[in-house]
């Protein structure tokens, strides 16, 4: 087992080097003068031009601006923002939590409505429930995000008033951060109100963030129980006399879930990377709706550390996924 | 005894709950977050909302809902005869916000002033470069260095501002957001921690309010300074629930999750107007959305040919199709809302049979050109594409064919400066300080050429007069000054004046006194809330 992660952990090198010069070259390919761009509508002088091209070291050669680039990340270093002027490494530590927050709960809507839903489909193949089930899924799928989460909240929030438009809570609640996960924090706080408060702002963007997730759930559900309830020891169980609902739950399920878990895992990486659109639609304030306002104010400092930073998180929770995975499935180990 | 003290305690709770019940709170639907909170430095109208607007205050300060300044920090002010010094009285008495980082110890004074400004210019100050790639962009971007000479405290409650030549619009630039009058005494106090960046994020100022908390892209929370020069406001608590799309900070408003919100979508207007709940000011902009000219440029160096194409385009059609109704129509470069507007100009004619005649007189056949269209949706042209493909085919009418081209938005301003630029070109101005020279020089003056004057257009006779006007301190000279500069700029059209926007700002009907600001900025001094 031990091997197994120390060989996964060295292929990471590699992966760094790659995404440390695709965050780098991505910024240098985006039209535009990030100097240029920091200046307002009255431009900046030659002069302060070439003070500040030096200051950024923009005026060095490419390889070397990428040499210090990558020392400095190797030192922690992620520059600072060029709009606010403050560590862009502190901003995106601020916003990360609610970012996971988000994502965690939508999860678990996924997880929750996906797998029962795919189980059902599977079981009962071909009926009714099954096609409504796979066609909700498909539609899930499909559905432009945008237009998904504003229709929501013109419908629960502007027509029915049942949950708040935006935002993490209401704005009658002033608690200091502790964890930065506004449920965490309003139960350490004991405010049971704003706890509650809290949970109705996350109810609209998990929803909206999890309908994709919980489509792929449910449709990778259903393929894996369909072939696991096909094999011998399911029949044998059957035959055995146990209750369908034991053979379904206990022989089936466990095992129809592997495949599932892996499903999940990519998911929950996709989710951390910043859900940009519906982080957008909510005024959600995580790192999706972040990076969206750097590349928006050519902050390319933010932006290049920003998709650094994105992609290390989606590669760490890809290997806890590997290792899980391992640790559910011996056979992956061996190979 | 214990009785009592039940007693006692219940009545202290219920009239703390009746305090907080009655205290009067505003919720601002911001478009975007602050960069920070140090007015100096920022660009903004986000930025300046959030920092200026609240917590700071200038000399002088524009009056709501125009573009006239009046005493504020100074009480009062005087120009030599020569009108190379202005000097400022300043009002005593006025307290810097106490903090839990700063508790002030003296009054306003000269020093604070002088402070204020040197750290934007002296690059020996401490202050000049204090915050990684900081430029101070509005104080070099209005000329400020080539005019101040040196400024002075003549006593405490007394500063002189020695001109190297006389400026009329000085005392309107020193009413803008980056004269905002910062604490020097605070300034000492971080740099003796070492601390200098905090001066941009726990921000002390003289404003009507100041700020508790800001958390990042989330909320930012003011309560009114209880000392302020001027009494207390009206409003006890001022939060900015930070919202960046436009559609979703209308449905905040109409749910009651906040009570006033900036530009809202074209598309939205309808509802929000229709709302019984809500009310909808409007108000043209301070803007100009044009297309210049290459004068320089054959055949676009002929002024009826200039004219030609002008009188081709439709520009009732692009308002109504593009601005969708928030637009006015533009006849002059500066919008009716600004002092020394010239109203006797006609306004553009649309009539293609003319200009075609026109233009076969100037013996121009197949002509095919390039129209420069802006990539970014701007508060004077919210989609230059479409304006270009409109003016496009309302020149295939006429016979010329354009080719429309674009940049990214930075590229495309310096592409567009270039003096051999082929082709019309779009772009716009929105005013800083109300004061004509800040149109009229800034875009169409002989030196501005290369830099923000996208005609490279150099008359004579206009740059005499705007000059003139520049140095001239009786305002109804000026008026006259600018009044016949537009008549020379009508007559020799460098540029096709598109037009005005309109600006909306919807609001509850609870929320009382909002004034809207030509200058396009948001301040909440005044404002009121029923209960």
């Amino acid at each position: 087992m031990l091997n197994y992660i120390l060989r996964k952990l060295a292929l990471i090198v590699p992966t760094l080097i790659g995404i440390s010069i695709c965050a780098f070259a991505f910024v240098r390919v985006l039209p535009g003068d990030p100097i240029l761009a920091m200046a307002g509508q009255h431009g900046v002088s030659p002069e302060r031009y070439e003070i500040l091209r030096e200051q950024f070291g923009y005026n060095l050669p490419i390889w070397q601006q990428y040499f210090n680039y990558v020392g400095n990340l190797l030192q922690g270093n992620f520059g600072t923002s060029l709009a606010t002027k403050r560590p862009v490494l502190n901003e995106f530590m601020t916003l990360f939590p609610a970012t996971v927050e988000l994502a965690m709960v939508a999860m678990i809507f996924a997880i929750g409505v996906g797998v029962p839903a795919g189980v059902l489909a599977a079981v009962k193949r071909g009926s009714w429930i099954d096609q409504i089930a796979m066609s909700v899924a498909l539609t899930g799928y499909s559905m432009p995000i945008f237009w998904w989460g504003l229709l929501l909240m013109m419908f629960f929030s502007a027509y029915l008033g049942w949950t708040p438009v935006s935002g993490r809570i209401a704005l009658s609640f002033f608690l200091k951060p502790i964890t930065g996960f506004m449920l965490i924090d309003t139960l350490l706080h004991g405010n049971w109100p704003a706890f509650v408060s809290a949970l109705r702002h996350l109810i609209l963007p998990a929803v909206v963030l999890g309908t994709i997730p919980l489509a792929v759930i449910a449709r990778q559900t259903r393929s894996a129980m369909l072939e696991v309830l096909g094999e011998d020891y399911v029949r044998t169980a059957k035959a055995k006399g146990l209750s369908s609902r034991r053979v379904v739950s206990v022989h089936a399920l466990r095992n129809a879930l592997i495949p599932v878990v892996t499903t999940i895992g990519l998911q929950v990486g996709l989710l951390l990377g910043g859900a940009i659109l519906t982080e957008t639609i909510f005024s959600w304030p995580g790192i999706g709706k972040w990076m969206i306002d750097s590349i928006f104010k050519r902050d390319y400092v933010a932006v290049q550390s920003g998709l650094f930073l994105i992609a290390c998180i989606v590669m760490a929770v890809n290997l806890i996924v590997d290792v899980l995975y391992a640790v559910i499935n011996p056979r992956i180990r061996v190979q | 005894m214990k009785l009592m003290k039940t007693l006692l305690t219940a009545t202290a709770i219920m009239a703390l709950a009746a305090g907080a019940a009655q205290a009067k709170q505003l919720v601002y639907c911001s478009e975007a977050s602050p960069a920070h909170f140090d007015p100096g430095p920022l660009t903004g109208g986000n930025d300046f909302d959030a920092s200026s607007h609240t917590i700071y205050n200038r000399l002088v300060e524009f009056v709501p809902g125009g573009t006239a300044v009046e005493p504020a920090l100074a009480e009062s002010w005087e120009v030599s005869e020569d009108g190379l010094e202005i000097t400022f009285k300043l009002r005593p008495g006025v307290k810097f916000q106490t903090t839990s980082y700063f508790t002030p110890t003296r009054d306003l004074n000269a020093s604070d002033v002088i402070f204020t400004f040197e750290r934007q210019y002296k690059e020996d100050n401490p202050w000049f470069a204090y915050l990684d790639g900081m430029t101070w962009d509005y104080f070099q971007g209005m000329d400020m260095p080539k005019y101040i000479k040196e400024i002075v405290a003549v006593d405490d409650l007394t500063v002189k501002f020695v001109l190297n030549e006389p400026n009329s619009p000085m005392i309107a630039n020193l009413a803008m957001d980056f004269a905002s009058i910062v604490s020097k005494e605070y300034a000492d106090q971080l740099e003796a921690s070492g601390d200098l960046a905090a001066f941009s994020t726990q921000p002390v100022g003289t404003g009507p309010f100041q700020l508790v908390d800001y958390q990042l892209d989330t909320v930012i929370r003011y309560q009114a300074f209880p000392d302020y020069w001027d009494g207390k406001r009206n409003l006890d608590d001022l939060i900015f629930a930070i919202t960046t799309d436009p559609s979703v900070r209308a449905q905040r408003l109409i749910a009651g999750e906040c009570d006033i919100m900036p530009y809202p979508a074209p598309a939205d207007i309808a509802v929000l107007q229709g709302n019984d709940d809500l009310v909808v000011l409007e108000q043209e902009g301070l803007n100009i959305g044009y297309m210049s000219y290459n004068v320089t440029e054959a055949p676009f160096d002929n002024v009826n040919v200039r004219k030609a194409l002008s009188m081709a385009v439709d520009k009732a059609a692009i308002i109504e199709a593009v601005y969708q109704g928030a637009g006015q129509d533009a006849k002059n470069l500066i919008p009716p809302t600004m002092w020394s507007y010239n109203d006797s100009i006609a306004a553009d004619v649309y009539d293609p049979e003319a200009a075609k005649k026109l233009l076969e007189e100037a013996g121009v056949t197949n002509l095919t050109t390039d129209l420069w269209a802006m990539p970014v949706s701007r508060p004077y042209n919210p989609n230059a594409q479409r304006v270009a493909e409109l003016i496009q085919a309302d020149w295939a009418a006429i016979g010329v064919t354009a080719n429309i081209v674009s940049y990214e938005w930075t590229e495309y301003r310096e592409r567009g400066k270039q003096t051999d630029r082929k082709g019309p070109f779009q772009i716009g101005w929105t005013g800083d300080n109300g004061d004509p020279d800040n149109f009229f020089a800034t875009l169409f003056s002989c030196s501005a050429i290369g830099v923000s004057n996208y005609s490279a257009w150099c008359n004579d006779e206009f740059e005499a007069l705007i000059q003139k006007a520049k140095t001239t301190s009786d305002q109804a000279e000026r008026t006259a000054l600018y009044e016949e500069a537009q008549v020379i700029f009508k007559a020799d059209e460098p540029a096709l004046t598109l037009a005005h926007s309109k600006v909306f700002m919807p609001m509850n009907k609870r929320v009382l006194n909002y004034t809207m600001s030509p200058l396009g900025n948001h301040s909440f001094k005044d404002v009121d809330v029923t209960e």
